[in-house]
């Protein structure tokens, strides 16, 4: 017994589908712009397809082409995640943050 | 290529899990930031695998690894760089330049599939077809957003007469183009397919509304996620295939929950302008007479109130007031007076987008409310301090059926007991209609820059 590859691709395709949109059902609209920078640096994998078709090829117009699809991939990856975390850094530095402002004052009051 | 080792399939279906995780993680708060590590990770663990795939002999190496870091340099000047309130325009930037690798990588594949023969299956041409054209419209529809929001060119919608025909030709030739590639795969055919998908994606952009154009980021950011889907179909790549997937599966789903907040339908913010629903933004400098007041006015007003709600909006951040801002709230505070901050949905220029900026400046998260929350506290306001804010405030989203935001929920300041208005001119909002709310005999009007006033309020509040 065999399974159709065609059809396996199809049942990972539709339960992909289902699973995007269970995981951020219940985000609040305070997350909606990080979650969206987030989910932006996740579909930089295409990273992953440009080196693999880049490394494979032996034609030099392909080659040309395929590191500056690696330089774009590169910066929607790596550029992606890094401003996502600056972002959500934002949120949770918060706290400390106000406390060493009220010492600093206290310290200045002494 | 030859037969992926079964330990690179296994690292695969780790990052896969690992993406969910990190979309899991990145819609709660507490968890957000640790999810973004996780799919940080993940997708670099992939990226690594070819290079240990000694089957495959991976040539170039020295380039691609080049490649690489300037690319990675590049995205973490910008993104180390660029300013919170540009953060909207940034996001469209990384989804536009990875909309167009996907392109270029179905454009290789094509090429490969001809040097080989031509013979692929109809499914695997169509695909790479879909791949070419999707990417290419989100490539040139976000640099056409960022354009918008970076003021490089009007953010107000541009029709001409006869774009819906244009636009409507373009897509049968997109259709025809994809067509011939599955059923006789030629190069030329999917260049110039590549060519029709960024005439598509300007013609779709264009006639979008500025403080529509959010909605259009997180559009373009699930069609580049599903363009990668069907990347990995083509290159037989299990992980672009999931990964790929879950961004346009949940960006959809995202894209639904935004409008739904603005009030809008994603086929009326997209094609609203096309049939003329958006034609009432002229943009003109009103002179109707105003309530123009002084800083000690405005201080006074807000110093004997007991209760006083903040609207902040993209203005404030420009002018880069927040901190002061903040500084007069906890003033208000020590002299008795209830505060928050009334926080709308898309406030800003992407929803969200507020409470990062007031974020940075240490706002406290109890004093951010949620439109829902805060909207039936209005009438018992004793004054609504409006900041850098217009259009979600503005009244005629509930009763100017034609006006661009109509529809839209906004923020009930109309109905505080006094409104005080601080803005810069008498020029219209980002979606360029006349506001109402600043005719009122209850509001005054603050002018000068942000920044400046609120400083000028501030020891005005001191004073007293």
């Amino acid at each position: 017994m065999t399974l159709d590859t065609g059809v396996v691709w199809l049942t990972i395709f539709v339960l992909s589908v289902f699973v995007g949109i269970e995981v951020i059902s219940k985000v609040s609209s305070t997350l909606h712009t990080p979650l969206m920078s987030g989910a932006n640096a996740i579909h930089g994998i295409i990273l992953l397809g440009a080196i693999l078709v880049t490394g494979t090829t032996d034609n030099n117009i392909a080659l040309v082409v395929g590191l500056i699809a690696i330089v774009l991939a590169s910066v929607n990856m790596i550029g992606g995640f890094v401003v996502t975390d600056r972002m959500l850094q934002m949120f949770s530095r918060r706290k400390p943050a106000k406390k060493q402002e009220q010492a600093a004052q206290k310290d200045g009051a002494a | 290529m030859p037969a992926m080792p079964t330990w690179i399939q296994l690292v695969y279906l780790a990052c896969g899990v690992c993406f969910i995780l990190a979309l899991k993680g990145l819609s709660g708060p507490k968890t957000a930031r640790n999810g973004n590590i996780v799919g940080a990770i993940a997708a670099v663990v992939a990226c690594l695998t070819p290079f240990f795939w000694t089957d495959l002999h991976l040539h170039h190496i020295p380039l691609i690894v080049a490649a690489i870091a300037v690319g990675s340099a590049g995205g973490v000047y910008g993104a180390r760089t660029v300013q919170m309130t540009q953060m909207p325009q940034m996001v469209a930037l990384f989804n536009g330049v990875g909309g167009g690798a996907a392109a270029l990588v179905a454009l290789l594949e094509l090429h490969e599939v001809i040097a080989n023969g031509g013979n692929a299956p109809w499914f695997n041409l169509a695909a790479t077809a879909f791949t070419i054209a999707v990417g290419s419209v989100s490539f040139a529809g976000s640099i056409i957003t960022f354009a918008k929001l970076q003021e490089l060119m009007t953010s107000r919608p541009v029709v001409f007469r006869g774009l819906p025909i244009v636009f409507g030709a373009a897509l049968v030739a997109v259709v025809v183009l994809a067509v011939l590639l599955v059923n006789d795969p030629q190069m030329w055919a999917g260049i110039v397919l590549g060519m029709v998908g960024l005439l598509v994606g300007v013609l779709l952009v264009l006639p979008v509304g500025g403080a529509d154009v959010p909605i259009v980021i997180s559009l373009l950011n699930a069609f580049t996620g599903l363009t990668v889907a069907a990347g990995g179909y083509v290159l037989s790549n299990v992980l672009l295939l999931i990964g790929g997937t879950l961004v346009g599966a949940s960006g959809t789903f995202l894209t639904l929950l935004m409008a739904r907040a603005m009030g809008r339908s994603v086929t009326n913010i997209l094609f609203g302008a096309l049939r003329g629903a958006s034609t009432l933004g002229g943009g003109e400098i009103s002179t109707r007479p105003v309530k123009s007041v002084t800083p000690e006015d405005a201080a006074i007003m807000l110093g004997y109130a007991d209760r006083v709600i903040i609207v902040p909006g993209y203005g404030l951040a420009v002018a880069q007031a927040q901190h002061t801002l903040r500084e007069l709230v906890d003033v208000l505070g020590e002299r008795g007076a209830k505060v928050d901050y009334a926080i709308h949905p898309v406030a800003g220029r992407m929803p969200g987008h507020m409470n990062v900026l007031l974020a940075e400046a240490q706002v406290p998260y109890e004093q951010l409310r949620e439109m829902d929350q805060i909207n039936g506290d209005f009438k018992d306001a004793d004054v609504a301090l409006v900041v850098g804010a217009n259009d979600v405030v503005n009244p005629a989203a509930k009763t100017t059926p034609g006006a661009p935001i109509y529809g839209m929920p906004i923020l009930n300041a109309d109905e505080a007991r006094q409104i005080i208005f601080m803005k810069r001119s008498m020029r219209p909002g980002f979606a360029g209609i006349e506001n109402e709310l600043l005719f009122d005999e209850k509001t005054s009007l603050l002018f000068g820059d942000a920044k400046d006033s609120m400083s000028k309020l501030l020891n005005a509040v001191k004073a007293l």
